[in-house]
């Protein structure tokens, strides 16, 4: 077992400890705290809010994935290749345009709640993902696809037994990015009430309380890295798999 | 049969491909010779619409391909490209399976060809049928990359510089393999190359293209006796005799009578005796059939033989 292993197991062990009893980590945060506060978020379980918060990112990058493969797989068609500069320029849109600004937009439209938050989040997740799918299937070696043509592949055959599968690692490092942007983005939903574990950070900013802020941001932090972690070790496995380990390593 | 009549092939100002007509009979082994940019590459991709013509047509066994639809075309006509282009994420049983897989053969049937396959290109069934292509050599991959494209039993068999990438001593093995194996089976091959040796080795009639147009389509004895322009020669090179000599075997000269020294095997080609017989000094070899003495051939032989055919 190496030792990144071990340190990713503690982390997580450390981590599904706090969530099922914040209170005997109280010792930790106590000296952060002044004038009697309380050390630990008490309003609302850290669980419930980290599942909703997983939850939420779950939906909004599952949707972005979709639509943002769905797309780049259009646009790569002969069919469809003219809107390739056009579906890019959208994706970009929704990259530079502030979540904050995207929920402030929304909420007149949508309403408090969780509502404008997936919709900034799904914004937010497409272009990774998108770029990552244009990348992975116009970069495959052109002898493959040449002889995926030359054996008598329809174009469904070639996009579904070869291009997709090679395209996937690349895809999924997409996929890797959004998530992590959005479980990072996901605390500002807070804002619009959005049951994230945003509210802790924000619960701490509004009362001063430097050890409310820093559990919702621990919290936050070690998942994005452990999902990243994950993520990528899917990545290399697929990598591997699908033989492409000089290619991936070039 | 393949008959292509007329083609064309036209991109924006430039004529790639320029009214060539040919037929090529069945069981023959056209080689396809030019340098880059002759064309040639793009016409033979018009045999299987991988490249669809601007103009003219193709027959094959005297149906019009454009009565198909392409991808049926294809799975009917074998193909192999220079640098093999398997699919790194199947094994090599899989690759070789893909046409037979497309065109819905039972799963058994598709193992029993797959092995049969292997075995033919001295592969191992049971050791390389699971393995990945990049845990293959160079010439491993080259010869997965022919069994796939026969594995549909096809009649015809394009290949677009198939041995390119190979290294001398395997490039020249797996030439031999080609020709035993067209032998065997009776395919029809169109061999695209921009090598003049190995269009002569292999072809039993070739086609020399500059600019898009076809110089001239006959057997390789006439091409380098009778080069049609400045071009065909200078492709042939200054060692014409060479070049005719390396066309015959040694069994078509062995004569009655005994010689000293080492024996040569009566397939060796005549180039290969003469050259033996220029550098051991001697005036004839012995030669040898299946391990028996049956002969021998002389050097005043080979060299009328390395003379223009009047």
């Amino acid at each position: 077992m190496s030792i990144g292993l071990v340190i990713r197991l503690l982390v997580l062990a450390l981590l599904v400890g706090f969530l099922v009893s914040p209170e005997s980590f109280a010792f930790v945060f106590e000296p952060l705290t002044k004038n009697n506060q309380p050390v630990i978020y008490n309003q609302g379980s850290l669980l419930d809010l980290t599942l909703n918060h997983l939850l939420i990112v779950a939906i909004a990058t599952a949707l972005a994935t979709t639509v943002a493969v769905g797309l780049a797989i259009l646009v790569t068609r002969p069919f469809g290749a003219e809107f390739l500069p056009l579906s890019r320029s959208l994706a970009n849109v929704g990259q530079t345009f502030p979540p904050v600004a995207v929920l402030a937009l929304a909420v007149p439209m949508l309403g408090f709640g969780t509502a404008p938050t997936l919709v900034a989040l799904f914004l937010y997740g497409l272009l990774p993902i998108f770029e990552n799918t244009l990348t992975g299937l116009t970069g495959l070696p052109p002898t493959v696809t040449e002889a995926a043509r030359g054996m008598g592949m329809t174009g469904g055959q070639r996009l579904v037994r070869v291009e997709l599968p090679l395209a996937l690692p690349v895809i999924l490092a997409g996929v890797r990015l959004s998530t992590v942007i959005s479980l990072a983005t996901a605390t500002i939903g807070s804002t619009v009430a959005a049951r994230t574990l945003g509210e802790v950070i924000i619960a701490g900013l509004l009362s001063s309380n430097t050890a409310f802020v820093l559990q919702g941001g621990l919290i936050v932090g070690a998942l994005a890295v452990l999902i990243y972690d994950g993520l990528s070790a899917i990545e290399r496995a697929l990598t591997r798999r699908t033989g492409q380990g000089a290619r991936a390593n070039a | 049969m393949i008959e292509i009549q007329e083609l064309t092939k036209v991109y924006g100002e430039t004529t790639v491909v320029d009214r060539v007509s040919l037929t090529i009979g069945a069981g023959e082994l056209c080689a396809i010779v030019g340098t880059s940019g002759s064309g040639k590459t793009t016409l033979m991709r018009m045999v299987n619409r991988l490249v669809e013509p601007t103009a003219g047509k193709v027959l094959i066994d005297g149906q019009d391909t454009r009565d198909v639809p392409a991808y049926e075309l294809r799975r009917r006509i074998g193909y192999a490209i220079q640098g093999h282009g398997l699919f790194p994420h199947r094994t090599v049983g899989q690759n070789i399976g893909t046409v037979p897989h497309l065109l819905g053969w039972e799963k058994s049937r598709i193992t029993k060809r797959v092995d049969e396959l292997l075995s033919l290109f001295q592969l191992d069934p049971a050791q390389f049928r699971d393995r990945m292509p990049n845990e293959l050599s160079g010439g491993q991959q080259q010869r997965v990359g022919v069994a796939r494209a026969l594995a549909a039993e096809p009649n015809i068999l394009l290949m677009d510089e198939p041995f390119g990438a190979l290294d001398p001593v395997i490039r020249s093995k797996a030439q031999d393999d080609l020709l035993a194996i067209q032998k065997r089976f009776n395919t029809t091959v169109v061999l695209v190359t921009h090598d003049m040796e190995e269009a002569i080795h292999l072809g039993s009639r070739i086609a020399v293209m500059d600019g898009g147009k076809l110089l001239q389509y006959a057997t390789p004895q006439e091409i380098i006796a009778n080069p049609a322009t400045d071009f065909v020669a200078e492709l042939i090179g200054g060692d014409r005799p060479f070049r005719m000599l390396s066309l015959a075997k040694v069994l078509s000269l062995v004569e009655p009578g005994e010689a000293a020294g080492d024996p040569i095997s009566a397939g060796a080609s005549l180039r290969e005796a003469y050259a033996e017989c220029l550098w051991s000094g001697r005036e004839a070899l012995p030669v040898i059939e299946d391990g028996k003495l049956i002969g021998r051939i002389s050097r005043n032989d080979l060299a009328r033989c390395a003379a223009r055919p009047s």
